[in-house]
């Protein structure tokens, strides 16, 4: 168990710290094909100083550290509870460090305790897989873009968003135009079709696990997701809203069932902090590999 | 880039306009929801602190005890400010602020304020924790400890060159609006 701890304090320290490499290009992507002396240059040029401190410093990239969401894969037969209260630990004493802000407050009381753990925090998403390794991957979810995030019900007439594909365009798009630069921009989305008001959010997150440049296999959504990227960045809107070519760094949609009688398009923001990382565990517990 | 340094005079801010990059220098207050709400209800705001030609940062910083027993910033990105909107306007116009540092921008009843009483609101850039952090030379003091806690405390910073952009000036313009009614039509037209 000891070595599982430091696996995930490690872990916790560099998602806080390090944002991964795929965000850090499609930022200096973005940089190159901004104006030269805009503003949106200039914040993303913060952005990127930002990036670069943070990770020299080893310290937290935004102080708002977020909800510690944990993706874990393992085989049959993995103690779950066993994991989770290591996991727990781990997370107070990264929070001790400093890796992760005291962040987590009892809804009814308003009380803080310091330790970010209580109910629903951390939240743990295990799966069950018939091979022999274990997958760890970490999201931590600032609360600015969460609270831009939207759940559409169509058909919505206000939108003329209809139960078709072009209707799920235009409520993702809806969802673009009201949060402007209000999610820390420029974002990421993680979209889900279908599911109920629940799966449908926690399969939008789910897509935030992918890799920024991966393409959509099903080429329905590949092309949805292609399009609301390029739509949305010609939107005007820009680096933390300031207008510019950048108001959005990807676009990761899936589909889930849905009952006959519901249509939702669950609309998850991610700010430009996007910070994900995960690792591959040995049997004692070991990083072997990570994985961003 | 505009360099804004002390006194923040009214002829200074009213100079700003909507989309001007500015570097401030200079003393700013923090102050978040629990100063906003006490100070609109009357709370009296303690002797040394003078918001009259000031700036109030709305930002709820990691502060750390240093080895000489001074405090040192770890963090200072801008909280969304859109929070403060039922308040701000009341507080500019009885304390004399001249500036508000945010993130998200703010509404119609703090824009008035603002094009009344000669200050602006000044947009950082949302999540540069560090960056911002680093902009912060020295903590001169803090105030309301007790009462609110660190990151609700009035915290006075002496920052060197900390990048805003002015999104909201004194002449009724606001980025916001502007920057929403044309992304707004320019989705119209690719629907
Ligand atoms: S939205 Fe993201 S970047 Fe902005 S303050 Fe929250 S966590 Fe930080």
């Amino acid at each position: 168990m000891r070595a599982l701890a430091d696996s995930l304090l490690e872990l916790i320290r560099r998602t806080s710290a390090e944002i991964p490499d795929d965000v850090r290009r499609a930022i200096l992507r973005s940089l190159e094909d901004e104006k030269k002396g805009t503003i949106a240059a200039s914040a993303l040029k913060i952005i990127e100083r930002n990036i670069q401190l943070a990770k020299q410093k080893s310290q937290p990239i935004c102080q708002d550290t977020g909800s510690i969401l944990f993706y874990v894969d393992a085989p049959v037969g993995f103690d779950q509870i066993a994991f989770s209260e290591v996991a727990r630990s781990a997370v107070t004493l990264a929070t001790k460090k400093g890796f992760l802000r005291q962040n987590s407050v009892d809804s009814l009381t308003g009380k803080n305790d310091g330790t970010n753990v209580g109910p629903g925090a951390p939240a743990f998403h295990f799966h069950q897989r018939r091979s022999p390794d274990i997958q760890v991957r970490l999201v931590l979810k600032g609360g600015g873009c969460e609270n831009v995030g939207a759940q559409y019900s169509l058909p919505c007439e206000s939108l003329q968003a209809n139960r078709d594909l072009d209707g799920c365009r235009r409520a993702i798009l809806d969802a673009v135009l009201q949060a402007q630069g209000k999610g820390c921009g420029p974002g990421i989305l993680g979209v889900c079709i279908g599911g109920d008001r629940a799966t449908g959010y926690e399969l939008s997150k789910t897509q935030f696990l992918r890799m920024l440049d991966d393409r959509n296999p099903h080429p329905d959504l590949d092309r949805l997701e292609q399009d609301v990227l390029k739509t949305a960045n010609e939107l005007g809107i820009g680096p933390m809203g300031f207008g510019g070519k950048t108001t959005l760094l990807g676009v990761k949609i899936c589909a889930a069932n849905r009952l006959p009688a519901s249509f939702f398009v669950s609309v998850s923001y991610m700010c430009w902090a996007y910070r994900r990382q995960g690792c591959d565990l040995d049997a004692e517990g070991a990083i072997s590999q990570w994985l961003y | 880039m505009i360099h804004l340094t002390p006194p923040f005079t009214e002829e200074k801010i009213r100079a700003l306009k909507v989309g001007d990059e500015v570097e401030i220098s200079g003393v700013l207050y923090t102050g978040r929801d629990a100063v906003h709400k006490y100070l609109y209800e009357g709370g009296a705001l303690p002797q040394e602190v003078n918001l009259r030609d000031g700036i109030l940062y709305h930002c709820g910083p990691v502060v750390m005890r240093d080895e000489q027993g001074g405090w040192k910033v770890t963090a200072a990105g801008p909280t969304t400010s859109i929070r403060e909107e039922p308040y701000q306007w009341r507080i500019i116009r009885d304390f004399g602020l001249r500036g508000v540092i945010g993130k998200g921008g703010m509404e119609g009843k703090t824009l008035k304020a603002c094009q009344e009483h000669g200050c602006v609101y000044f947009h950082a850039v949302g999540g540069a924790a560090q960056v911002l952090a680093e902009c912060v030379r020295k903590v001169r003091n803090v105030h309301l400890l007790e009462k609110f806690g660190a990151p609700e405390a009035i915290w006075e910073f002496e920052t060197e060159r900390f990048p805003v952009v002015v999104t909201m000036d004194s002449h009724g313009v606001s980025m916001h609006d502007t920057i929403y009614q044309s992304s707004q039509k320019a989705l119209a037209s690719r629907l």
